[in-house]
């Protein structure tokens, strides 16, 4: 009775062990997968797609995680076969140079537009007509008072 | 001066109009395939129509074959398969089949019913094999030269314009090399 009590706790334990692991594993997969894409259906992730070539793909990861293959071994395994296009987020380099650092040179582009177009509109404010040539409103002025001293008028 | 500034909007117009026209024109569905240069993912599967025996690509090594990827379930590939069947009276180059993830009676069957256009056909029921060699979708053919290395890969029904000016003139340069 209490052999059996024993095994019972002991099965018990070690299904629980067992349970723990299996889900940081899902968790994991889980992760890996929506990293990366379907490629029978392109907008979605592994994760995401019942398409049966994801579903293949997704045992292949599950097998190579159980190889104690590491995330970035699986996706190297993937995009040999596959190419970057499988991964959701593609690498930096020669060819997606443009696709990484392309939006801020067109952001730096506007920049120097903008900086360029408000220097020349704040430049002529400073010329307008009416804030301009003292001498001139002076000689005005000087002007009139002659012409009110006048004793002509 | 100012005349070349009003031609900025211009210029950026031709620019972005050239980069949706391309992207216009590509199909996203034809993924290019890394294996494309590289050698061919080795396989030893079963043969269709005698499971005993094996093929294997080692046993390719030396000439110019295609490995056409098929299955009984698969529409598209009805559509090219009368241009396969062409192709292998013709005696040019060796098609081995594919029998990706089908059932093996039913892919019997399937070349019973419509000509059987292989050399051999191989076996791969789990996919395993396809995965190898970056399939994700039926059919697909390569290109493998006499060394083993992929040289090309079409996507979806082979085409008579793909086989004639494409896949046949590669062969025949691979066959001279």
């Amino acid at each position: 009775m209490r052999a059996t009590a024993l095994l019972l706790v002991a099965m018990f334990s070690v299904g629980a062990i067992a349970a723990t692991s299996d889900a940081a594993l899902d968790a994991r997969l889980k992760k890996l997968d929506e990293e990366l894409r379907c490629l029978v259906c392109q907008n979605q992730s592994l994760a995401d797609s019942n398409a049966p070539l994801a579903q293949d793909l997704r045992r292949e990861v599950r097998s190579l995680a159980d190889a104690g293959k590491s995330d970035a071994q699986i996706k190297e395994f993937l995009v040999a076969r596959y190419g970057d296009f499988v991964l959701y987020k593609p690498p930096v380099k020669g060819s997606t140079w443009l696709l990484w650092f392309g939006p801020f040179l067109l952001l730096a582009g506007g920049a120097v537009v903008w900086w360029s177009v408000s220097r020349r509109r704040a430049r002529p404010s400073r010329e307008t007509p009416g804030a301009v040539d003292g001498t001139a409103v002076n000689a005005g002025v000087e002007r009139a008072r002659e012409l009110l001293n006048d004793p002509r008028t | 001066m100012k005349s070349l500034r009003l031609l900025v909007p211009l210029a950026l117009f031709v620019v972005i109009a050239v980069f949706l026209y391309l992207g216009l024109a590509r199909d996203p569905r034809e993924i290019p395939s890394p294996l494309v240069g590289k050698p061919a993912p080795a396989f030893t599967l079963a043969q269709l129509k005698a499971p005993d025996q094996k093929l294997s690509t080692a046993d390719m090594k030396g000439q110019v074959w295609l490995l056409n990827v098929w299955a009984s379930w698969c529409v598209s590939c009805r559509v090219e398969h009368p241009l396969l069947v062409q192709l292998a009276q013709a005696n040019v180059v060796p098609v081995i089949g594919l029998n990706y993830k089908d059932k093996v009676p039913e892919g019997i069957a399937w070349l019973a019913q419509y000509g059987d256009p292989y050399k051999i056909s191989v076996v791969d029921a789990d996919g395993r094999v396809g995965i190898d060699w970056g399939v994700y979708g039926v059919p697909e053919t390569f290109v493998v030269d006499k060394a083993g290395v992929i040289r090309h890969k079409h996507i979806g029904p082979v085409t008579p314009e793909a086989l004639q000016n494409t896949i046949l003139p590669l062969v025949r340069e691979l066959q001279k090399a």
